[in-house]
């Protein structure tokens, strides 16, 4: 019998097969995250809701389905995952992290959440998020912030910070997020775990409540890369239910992740991004790429240097593309048939200003009125018409570098975990967090953060990316890296992560 | 302000030349809606037909509908229009109710279907060839009920009641070029166009084209410039136009305003303008302080649309027969002349007869029950001629109980008024109400003897070789059996009878 706090230190895979074993059931796997939630989340606030009495009733279906000899639903039946809140969610409310989305509860279930509940995984609850997921620190949650398990006057990055600090602080093995410009990456760097982006269409976005439709991408969170793999495989593949998911077979990241982790990576060309990292990045953000640059070697890979000149234009980009559709997505919050309502003045027209003054926060307000004005005739060639060229051009930076190299390397974000309040009110400082991840976004390809040691004590971490549909050999590089940092460091990183106190 | 004064029509022709521009809606009757798979029937109980998607839910996607594509293509393609092979949706952004997702979906700049054209037949027979500039598709918006107020329109409405079930019905709008030079016969022209659309959407079988449920909607844009300039003067459109005639109207009073307000010195408003039916007028719609900027951009969450040169063909081969190609054939096959061709078609009877005919009647009897008895019991019942409850191959069964003898012609007409209330079909109701036709001899030749014991002055001029006089004795008998006697049979045995005798 494994103790119940144990329970909650061993990977998803590690979790998986002791269900699988009935070493222990998946109710005494739901019941010891839970109550790990219950010690620490009035510390961390990952969670916006709690799902105990849905979580153990789904936890004993995968029991009672595997006392009767049934083969098990998936690889990852009856373990715990904590769900970004911008996942629609029948039986559990969906805010998005907004005001304007307070107490709402959906009607229907995202793919993501069926594909889940029908992988026998335990959906422990919805977790914390900048609203709408627009940020880099879950500081602009309408519910108030999540905390970096790591040092909690910092913040777990974002938006995703919910569930990145959900894994740190041990409450669940896994989780889902959704990366718009590096929202997956840049907390799992912040929390020394491990986040991937998908390919562009490779995860349905049917249920995912937008924030940009071109470039929000949902994926798996880990504390492995192995258990990111297995949950990639659950959410990933083609839904008819989504225009732009692509219909290929997702791409066999597990046995990727397996074969990595063997850590030999002859013949593997690694491209070091000329323009990422260096000035502008933290010396300890810098020391650790540098270290797992040489990591790589070590490994057999090929280090080449690869030039994309037009990822500096990535920012500016981003910004008007962002903004340009979330202004768009964002019109349906009208008060008109769900969420907020202030009845406030006479008409139809009033009503909508009200409730969308009192229920969005300011950093929606600040992209909506961004987007609104890029899109206006006059200055939509000059703006989003610009923008969409430099997307073109960092796409065929991308196809030029992966010409030359498998995967590309740089460090996932230009700073660790910062202190709470530092960025709030500083809205381009709070942008540059994202400066290493958004071009992946931009060209729709691939990326994944993985633990990279620490800097002054705060975990960093390394960005691995791969062309569209090369999430294997991302994969495969990341599982190699992941092991050869590990046995160096006499254990993963994860485990030096000081236990959060009340 | 003071009512503009109305310019006589001949003084406008003379001093004006008109240019025409017309947009039409059409709602496609497709199964399902443009972007889910919710059904698009109309009429259903409000908000029964919703689903996530078309209630612009948070993260519901939209999905395109092959079938709507499909109807667009055939629209472009019977329109002579080229087919675009690659096209995108967008996203046209402005706030209102009605509208879930406060976006609409609409091909914007890249329509499926442009550059075409429709050949329009005219009264007296003359071709106006209408170009058209595009046809591209888009999801309609549902529908607002304003409660309270003097308008009915949103502004000083006490409240709105909402129905989806129109949200994200499928839409193909079809935008003409500037139509020049129709001078006097501008109404004329601008009904026609819309009539012969009508008709040739009718023939696809790709909407209900209904303007009185709005499954065809038009928009009337018309300028004035003067006469012989050249110039394209400002232009109006008139919106709720929801008849043919209404849009015949709609131009005639457009081209008498903006006369008056141009001969008065005045200058056109460009604006929207709405069609008041009672008054056969335009009104100015409320004024926008500023233009609307639709913040157009492409549609992010749908793939772009690109036909397949095979799949255009495979379409194109779809097509049917043309509906003017179509009346000519037939009225050369029925022998119609031009102006039985015509009351056919207005009335709305072409299908019907052409069905009637098909289950087994001569050409003229169909054609004679349809713009004659049926017509005036569709009329009085305020519907038109194909929403009355019977059926072409009902109609054609009444035809052949008549041709039978087993019927006559006041006979079938009660078969006929029996099918209309419901009472089943024509044989059903023969039986039911027990219309055969009275040939049995016996009961018969009572009747006929007594008829004759009644009248023996029109006896004896039956016998004096006055054969014809046999019609009054005849008329007894038939009011002395209920009208149910076979009329031929009765004449033949008076005849018998006043010989025999």
């Amino acid at each position: 019998m494994t103790g119940s706090s144990e329970l909650t230190r061993l990977t998803a895979a590690e979790l998986a097969e002791k269900i699988r074993t009935r070493e222990v059931s998946a109710v005494e796997v739901a019941r010891a995250h839970l109550d790990r939630i219950a010690a620490v989340d009035g510390t961390v606030h990952a969670f916006l809701h709690v799902a105990g009495e849905a979580a153990v009733a789904s936890a004993s279906l995968v029991d009672a389905s595997l006392d009767a000899g049934t083969a098990p639903a998936s690889p990852l039946a009856g373990v715990p995952l904590a769900l970004k809140d911008v996942f629609t969610t029948t039986d559990m409310p969906t805010t998005a992290g907004s005001k304007i989305l307070e107490g709402w509860r959906p009607p229907y279930d995202a793919t993501v959440t069926s594909r889940l509940r029908a992988a026998g995984i335990t959906i422990l609850g919805k977790t914390n998020m900048d609203e709408f997921a627009m940020g880099s620190s879950t500081e602009h949650s309408a519910y108030g912030p999540t905390r970096n398990p790591w040092d909690t006057d910092r913040v777990p990055g974002g938006s995703g910070g919910g569930s990145a600090a959900a894994l740190a602080a041990f409450e669940a093995p896994l989780a889902i997020g959704t990366d718009t410009g590096g929202s997956i990456r840049q907390p799992a760097a912040f929390t020394g775990t491990v986040g991937v982006k998908p390919t562009y269409g490779g995860v349905s976005r049917y249920g995912l409540i937008a924030c940009a439709s071109s470039l929000d991408q949902a994926g798996p969170c880990a504390r492995t890369v192995l258990d990111a793999a297995l949950l990639h495989e659950v959410i990933g593949g083609h839904d008819p239910l989504d225009s732009t998911s692509i219909d290929a077979p997702v791409p066999s990241v597990v046995e990727a992740a397996r074969r990595g982790a063997d850590g030999d990576l002859s013949g593997l060309r690694v491209g070091v991004v000329k323009e990422m990292g260096g000035e502008g990045y933290q010396p300890g953000v810098q020391a650790g790429y540098e270290a797992a640059l040489r990591q790589l070697e070590k490994l057999g890979a090929e280090l080449v240097e690869v030039s994309c000149p037009h990822f500096r234009y990535g920012m500016a980009a981003y910004y008007l593309i962002l903004p340009s559709e979330v202004s768009s997505n964002l019109a349906r919050f009208d008060a008109m048939r769900y969420g907020l309502r202030v009845d406030k003045g006479a008409g139809a027209e009033e009503v909508m200003a009200a409730t969308r003054e009192a229920g969005f926060g300011p950093e929606v307000k600040r992209r909506i009125i961004l987007g609104t004005y890029a899109l206006s005739a006059g200055y939509y060639d000059a703006y989003y018409g610009q923008a969409q060229k430099v997307r073109t051009l960092i796409a065929r930076d991308f196809a030029a570098a992966y010409a030359k190299a498998d995967v590309l390397v740089s460090p996932t974000t230009p700073t660790a975990a910062f202190p709470i309040g530092e960025k709030v009110d500083d809205p381009l400082a709070m942008y540059l967090n994202d400066l290493a991840t958004i071009p992946t976004n931009l060209a729709g390809t691939a990326g994944i953060s993985v633990p990279a040691g620490l800097a002054d004590g705060l975990p960093v971490g390394l960005q691995i990316m791969a062309p569209a549909l090369g999430e294997a050999v991302m994969y495969r590089v990341a599982a190699a890296y992941e092991a050869a940092r590990d046995a160096e460091d006499g254990g993963p990183l994860i485990h030096r992560v000081p236990e959060v106190t009340a | 302000m003071t009512a503009p004064t109305l310019v006589d029509f001949d003084e406008v022709v003379e001093r004006f030349d008109p240019t025409l521009g017309l947009e039409v809606h059409v709602e496609l009757n497709t199964n399902t809606k443009m972007f889910c798979g919710c059904p698009t029937e109309f009429g259903a109980e409000p908000n029964t037909q919703v689903c996530p998607v078309c209630l612009g839910l948070p993260g519901a996607l939209p999905v395109v509908n092959r079938a709507a594509v499909e109807s667009a293509m055939r629209i472009g393609l019977a329109l002579n229009c080229t087919i675009a092979p690659w096209g995108r949706f967008a996203r046209k952004n402005y706030f209102y109710p009605d509208m879930p997702k406060n976006f609409q979906t609409s091909q914007y700049d890249e329509p499926i279907a442009v550059d075409g054209w429709l050949d329009v037949e005219l009264e007296d027979g003359s071709t106006v060839r209408v170009e058209i500039e595009r046809a591209h598709m888009e999801e309609d918006t549902g529908k607002s009920l304003h409660v309270g107020g003097a308008t009915g329109r949103i502004h000083g409405a006490e409240y709105s009641l909402l129905d989806y079930n129109r949200a994200g019905v499928p839409l193909i709008e079809i935008v003409t070029k500037t139509i020049p030079g129709t001078g006097a016969r501008a109404p004329e022209v601008a009904r026609a166009y819309v009539t012969a659309l009508r008709d040739l959407l009718r023939a696809l079988d790709v909407s209900d084209v209904r303007m009185e449920q709005g499954s065809l909607r038009c928009d009337v844009n018309l300028s004035l410039a003067p006469k012989g300039s050249g110039a394209l003067g400002t232009r109006t459109e008139t919106k709720n136009v929801n008849s043919l005639r209404s849009v015949e109207r709609a131009v005639r009073h457009e081209m008498s305003r903006q006369a008056g307000v141009l001969l008065a010195g005045g200058e056109i408003v460009q604006e929207t303008r709405h069609f008041e039916e009672q008054g056969g007028t335009t009104r100015a719609g409320r004024r926008k302080e500023t233009s609307e900027d639709y913040r157009y951009f492409p549609e992010p969450d749908l793939v772009p649309i690109a036909p397949s040169a095979e799949w255009v063909e495979e379409l194109r081969a779809t097509l049917p027969e043309l509906p003017w190609a179509r009346r000519r054939r037939i009225a050369g096959e029925w022998g119609l002349s031009p102006e039985e061709l015509r009351d056919l078609v207005n009335a709305g009877a072409l299908d019907l007869v052409e069905a009637t005919v098909a289950a087994g009647a001569t050409a003229g009897e169909a054609r004679s029950w349809w713009v004659a008895y049926l017509a005036q019991q569709a009329n009085s019942r305020g519907v038109e001629l194909r929403d009355l409850p019977i059926t072409p191959e009902q109609v054609a069964r009444v035809i052949a109980l008549v041709a039978s003898g087993a019927l006559n012609n006041k006979l079938a007409r009660q078969v006929v008024d029996g099918v209309l209330a419901g009472e089943g079909s024509p044989d059903d109701v023969v039986a039911a109400r027990g219309l055969a036709v009275v040939s049995d001899d016996g009961a018969l030749v009572a009747a006929v003897d007594e008829a004759l014991a009644a009248q023996p002055d029109v006896v004896e001029k039956i016998r004096g070789g006055k054969v014809q006089a046999a019609g009054a004795i005849v008329g007894a008998v038939m009011k002395a059996t209920g009208g149910k006697a076979d009329a031929k049979r009765v004449r033949e045995l008076i005849l018998e009878r006043v010989q025999s005798a």
